[in-house]
């Protein structure tokens, strides 16, 4: 308890280590400009909520911060963002190294046909994270335990992922992102799919999981930015329009497109 | 009458009735008092349909019990005591069929008239057939004489009443389908009640099908246990035929070529799933689109190629170049290939064939596996190989393994590659530079020998065929099955 | 705890590549040259395939020919004529005239009558049809283009050489001398081989006058029966399961009966055709007409799923319009969906009659392999009825025979029909592209 409210009085008082600096990215689809000079800072420790009516790049910008726009191939991307420092867009990097780092969980759960065990396995394996099975089996274990999942599914490792609920299949999706400790969690609207208590679950997690990773969360309710972040960005029609603390963004926005999208008048 | 002419008066006859239905139609609606219920067209085509299909159904039902019925009859009039030993009743049938047909060429050059058969001398009549050109190869018997004169009465006789019935039956129809034309008749939906019922007739034809290869071996395979024992046939470990006529030493057991089909496919897959398999991947997950687009219709050419054109690549090129490396003298001295004709040849061959058909039906199923698994698998930091071993090939599992299975069905019903490239030689070997036949290459040579159609040595193929059969049947379920079974799995 | 494994993971530089990731990187590569490797392995199949069917199967376009001017009287016709050996007589006359011509030439080799007709072919039939076909030609000098024999024929093309020749009475060594002499006086040379292309079989014996003209006549009979079967019935078949047909245990048999149908090996269609079409119906073996019976079975299934295919890319809201107008269910299918649903129908019986056309089992089976296609068939019901060959049967007869110059011509049937299924599917391809709509 004493720990808690101490690392509360440190999230108000200094400014956590900012794990991910972006500046002046434009990302471009072809001839489209898609992201207009967004800066931003991720910090440590801290849940960052990217909000914003559809289409507003959202998301896009989200998959730049661990270049799984790499994938798409008239995606182009200008600007500099750095991981603690080293900009992840230089040559000499590894994508493959950066998204053990930068970990990645998606709008519809999509856990592979495997069992349980080796869903949140694949991460740590293909990285080879573990020297032996007992290694590999604490660190499947932790991952659960912290995706809250532990409790529900230990008797059954070995049944296959796609056979849990919504909910629980993306808290697998969630152990699986964290197993490889990654030090930043991408989430891409997490919840979207999810009925209201598989919602509820996790943004428990999510709450819990901030107290060990950086979290980006991108989502279309504003009710539930307030309720998990402590840092909201507004995004809006491809630019940053707005950063800033939750609640001072949300209670007294400086930019009135902020307001406006906040009171309901846009979206 | 001809058949072509019957058929041509019964389309003229319901031509007919198609322009006076229709112009009744219009007849009724002159003076634009009366209206009708469909198009005069469809008035018309009610009568052509009702005067046609009556006919034809009669005559396609003619021609296959006509037939029957007049074997049946002369059959009848041969004594069994007639039936000389090694002969069968069958054949006797063909043989007096044979001299019907035969005095029906003779009459129609007028080397015979009925005034010398009534003379009823033998010889002069085998004779006149001879010079006539007809197939007989001994002396004409009086048994089959009379048996043949009665098969060429009964089929004149049945050919006439045919034609009656069937015109009678056509002009029914067409008065039928005229009186039928008044304004409140709903011509259109009899029409197309027709059309919907001749539709069904066409889908039916599928059935039919299945059901004529399915008859057709059945019969011949038991007749042919009839001559040869079940268990020898199933069990037996060594084919050779005798070349003697029917029976007595004929050795055929199925189990060399049931090996020899099962080997050579073997190594067929063993070419053709790498290289399919690995053309799919890379096609589906590395190549760009411009190398796709080049490179998979190319790989798809091989698919469109004859399998003749197969064989004799097999025969002329692959063969000797085999020989030259692995033969005497060759490139790798040693003396393993003695022939071109060998297993290792017509699996090569083979394999090339399936290579478009693996790596198609791979691509396919490669391709619908979701995009979401494989962000997830890249989000998590995997490599392209990574995600393609681990995440996406089990995915893929059931489908390629169906994939698999088609491409073995296919290799172990194949022909002409085995024919011209694998040899004649059953054996059961385990050297694959041998030569080593087939089921299939055995159907064709027992079928286009010269043994005679009611002999052991021929109806084995029909055994043959039957068990290739059941084997192709058996993998294409099981096939379907593993898709099927194995499918939900992601979705 | 968890911070502390963190701190001594996360330390590291993005800019360091691992040990354990460059691993990956390298299994990585190898895993695309694997692909890259297959795909090369593929079309180097390929490549070879057309290679050799280019490379064997020219020559059988070409054939060496006699080049001789010569002047056949009235006595020596009538002579000939009453001959028992017409034929012999003809040649024999052919090459007195020919030794006396090519003493005058002078050509520093000794050519006498026995090397002449070791030389020449098959010429005293050829001598004989020209002459009674011209009499107005007796008595007056003829350039004639006679094919060689197949043996100075092949030396041309390489399969006899002067160190595998022996000596037979087909053709000495010391003949090759005259060969030659005779090639560089421009009297042997070689011409185009139109007989290939328009000639019948020949027999065992003369595989130089070998020709694939009757069997593409076969050929063309029974594409002709399969075309003329396949297409109503399939599209018949198609339209009902894929618009009326409800769905009940009856759809579902047809169905199964389809796909099975499209997966059973094709000799096994040839049993069918043997035990249905020629010993049961007593049809004529080897005839066209069974063919083409044959094949329309086997092309069904095909038709049948590649129409279904057409007809379902059309969009309902089509049916839709048409039955809002008042039409019949009936009316909407074959006035609307049928016409739009044609080039991809089209195309697939096109592509189903490529594949028809290469196929061989079933033909062997009934009974197109002993035959010989020694003659075109006389009119129109005589193409469908009287026994023929076809192109895929005819290949198979002449790579069966034991004369290995037959070859060479088989090599050459094989690039005729390729031509054919060529053009098939290139005609497919266009009318695809041509009528292709995004709906």
């Amino acid at each position: 308890m004493a720990m808690k409210d101490t690392k509360g009085l440190e999230t108000q008082v200094a400014t956590n280590e900012i794990k991910i600096a972006a500046k002046n990215v434009q990302v471009f689809y072809g001839d489209t400009h898609a992201i207009k000079n967004v800066s931003v800072d991720i910090e440590d420790k801290t849940v960052t909520a990217f909000i914003g009516p559809s289409g507003c790049g959202k998301s896009t910008f989200l998959r730049c911060l661990n270049r799984m726009n790499d994938t798409i191939d008239i995606c182009r991307i200008e600007g500099d963002i750095l991981l603690e420092g080293e900009d992840i867009y230089d040559r000499k990097v590894d994508p493959v190294q950066l998204r053990a780092r930068v970990g990645m969980v998606f709008q519809k759960p999509n856990p592979f046909p495997k069992s349980i065990y080796d869903n949140v396995a694949y991460g740590p394996r293909i990285h080879g994270m573990a020297r032996n099975k007992a290694e590999l089996d604490a660190i499947v274990e932790k991952s659960l335990r912290r995706a809250a999942l532990w409790g529900e599914v230990k008797d059954r490792l070995s049944s296959p992922g796609t056979g849990l609920s919504g909910g629980q299949q993306q808290r697998l999706c969630i152990a699986r992102a964290v197993a490889t400790e990654p030090e930043v969690l991408l989430m891409d609207e997490p919840c979207s799919a999810l009925d209201p208590i598989a919602t509820f679950q996790v943004e428990e997690l999510i709450d819990e999981l901030s107290k060990n990773f950086s979290v980006v969360i991108v989502t279309h309710s504003m009710q539930q930015a307030a309720r998990v972040s402590q840092k909201t960005a507004f995004f809006h029609l491809g630019e940053l329009v707005e950063f800033g603390e939750t609640e001072q963004i949300f209670t007294s926005p400086v930019d009135p497109r902020t307001e406006s999208y906040i009171t309901g008048r846009i979206g | 009458m001809p058949l072509l002419w019957l058929i041509t008066i019964l389309i003229i006859l319901s031509a007919v009735g198609f322009i006076f239905g229709r112009s009744k139609a219009w007849t009724l609606t002159k003076d634009g008092t009366v209206r009708l219920h469909s198009l005069p067209v469809y008035y018309g085509t009610n009568t052509a349909l009702k005067a046609i299909i009556p006919g034809v159904f009669l005559v396609v039902i003619w021609l296959i019990t006509q037939p029957l019925i007049v074997s049946n009859v002369v059959s009848g009039m041969i004594p069994s005591d007639a039936i000389s030993a090694g002969s069968s009743r069958g054949l006797v049938l063909s043989e007096i069929r044979r001299t019907a047909d035969g005095i029906d060429l003779a009459i129609s050059t007028n080397v015979l008239n009925d005034a010398i058969i009534a003379e009823g001398n033998l010889e002069t009549i085998t004779d006149a057939l001879k010079e006539a050109g007809a197939v007989v190869t001994s002396n004409i018997t009086e048994t089959i004489l009379d048996a043949a004169l009665e098969h060429r009465s009964l089929q004149t006789a049945g050919d006439v009443a045919m034609s009656i019935v069937a015109i009678a039956l056509t002009l029914g129809g067409l008065f039928w389908g005229i009186r039928e034309a008044t304004p409140d008749f709903r011509a259109r939906n009899s029409v197309e009640t027709g059309v919907k019922y001749l539709l069904i007739c066409a889908s039916l034809i599928a059935i039919l099908t299945t059901l004529g290869i399915i008859l057709s071996l059945v019969f011949n395979t038991i007749e042919f246990f009839r001559l040869y024992p079940a268990s020898d046939f199933f069990f037996g470990t060594e084919w050779a035929p005798s070349f003697s006529g029917r029976g007595g030493a004929s050795k055929l057991g199925v189990l060399p070529l049931i090996w020899g089909t099962f080997y050579i496919s073997i190594v067929a897959l063993i070419v053709a799933v790498p290289i399919g398999l690995f053309s799919a991947i890379y096609l589906s997950e590395y190549a760009s689109p411009r190398v796709r687009s080049i490179a998979k219709p190319l790989l798809e050419v091989l698919a469109g190629i004859p399998t003749i054109v197969y064989g004799l690549f097999a025969l002329l090129t692959v063969g000797p170049l085999l020989v030259s490396v692995f033969g005497e003298g060759g490139v790798l001295g040693v003396s393993w290939q003695g022939g071109g004709r060998a297993v290792i040849t017509a699996g090569l061959v083979m394999g090339i064939m399936l290579i478009p058909f693996v790596s198609s039906l791979s691509d396919d199923i490669i391709n619908a596996v979701p995009q979401s698994l494989r962000d997830g698998s890249y989000g998590l930091g995997a490599t392209q190989s990574e995600t393609v071993k681990q995440v996406i090939l089990p995915a893929a599992l059931p489908g390629i393994v169906g994939a698999i299975l088609l491409a073995a069905s296919r290799a172990i019903g194949e022909t002409m590659i085995v024919v011209l490239g694998a040899g004649a030689a059953a054996r059961l070997s385990l050297n694959p530079f041998e030569a080593m036949t087939t089921v299939t290459a055995k159907i064709v040579s027992q079928l286009t020998g010269d043994s005679d159609f009611a002999s052991p040595e021929a109806l084995v193929a029909f055994a043959l065929g039957m068990t290739l059969f059941v084997m192709t049947l058996m993998l294409n379920i099981v096939a379907l099955y593993i898709v099927r079974k194995y499918r939900e799995q992601y979705d | 705890m968890a911070n502390q494994n963190m701190s001594k993971i996360k330390r590291k530089s993005l800019f360091d590549a691992d040990e354990h990731t460059k691993r990956r990187n390298a299994a990585e590569k190898r895993f695309r040259w694997y692909g890259i490797g297959a795909i090369s392995v593929g079309l180097l199949f390929l490549a070879v395939l057309a290679t050799s069917i280019i490379r064997e199967g020219a020559p059988a376009f070409t054939q060496t020919v006699v080049s001789v001017e010569f002047t056949l009287t009235q006595e020596q016709f009538d002579h000939a004529e009453k001959q028992l050996f017409k034929t012999k007589a003809y040649e024999g006359h052919l090459v007195s005239a020919m030794v006396s011509r090519l003493a005058e030439r002078n050509l520093k080799v000794a050519i006498d009558g026995k090397v002449l007709e070791r030389l020449l072919g098959k010429t005293g039939a050829t001598l004989r049809e020209f002459y009674r076909a011209n009499p107005d030609q007796l008595g007056n000098l003829v350039k004639f283009d006679l094919t060689a024999s197949s043996r100075v024929d092949g030396y041309f093309k390489g399969r006899v050489t002067r160190e595998t020749l022996q000596d037979s009475r087909f053709l000495m060594l010391s003949d090759l001398d005259v060969v030659d002499a005779l090639a560089n006086a421009g009297i042997i040379k070689q011409a185009f081989n139109w007989n290939f292309i328009t000639g019948t079989d020949s027999g065992v014996d003369n595989p130089g006058g070998a020709g694939i003209g009757a069997s593409v006549v076969g050929s063309f009979f029974m594409m002709l029966v399969v075309l003329s079967l396949s297409l109503p019935i399939g599209v018949a078949a198609s339209i009902y399961l894929e618009e009326f047909a409800p769905q009940n245990w009856f759809t579902d048999l047809i169905e199964v009966n389809i796909s099975n149908l499209a997966a059973v090996p094709s000799i096994v269609f040839g049993i069918l055709g043997l035990a249905v079409f020629i010993q049961f119906m007593h049809l004529p073996q080897s005839a066209p007409l069974v063919g083409g019976l044959v094949l329309t079975l086997m092309t069904l299934p095909t038709i049948i799923i590649s129409t279904r295919a057409a007809l379902k890319a059309v969009p309902p809201s089509i049916r839709d319009a048409a039955l809002g107008v008042g039409a019949s269910k009936m009316q909407s299918v074959f006035h609307h969906v049928l016409p739009l649903a044609m080039p991809g129908i089209l195309t697939g019986t096109i592509i189903g009659l490529a594949q028809a056309l290469g196929e061989t089992a079933p033909l062997l089976l009934i009974g197109m392999v002993g035959f010989v296609a020694r003659g075109y068939p006389d009119g129109l019901v005589a193409g469908f009825a009287d026994p023929n060959s076809a192109m895929p049967a005819q290949i198979y007869t002449w790579a069966a025979r034991a004369d290995s110059s037959f070859y060479e011509k088989a090599w050459g049937g094989i690039i005729i029909l390729l031509a054919f299924l060529l053009t098939m599917n290139i005609i497919a391809i266009i009318l695809r592209r041509k009528f292709e709509r995004r709906w």
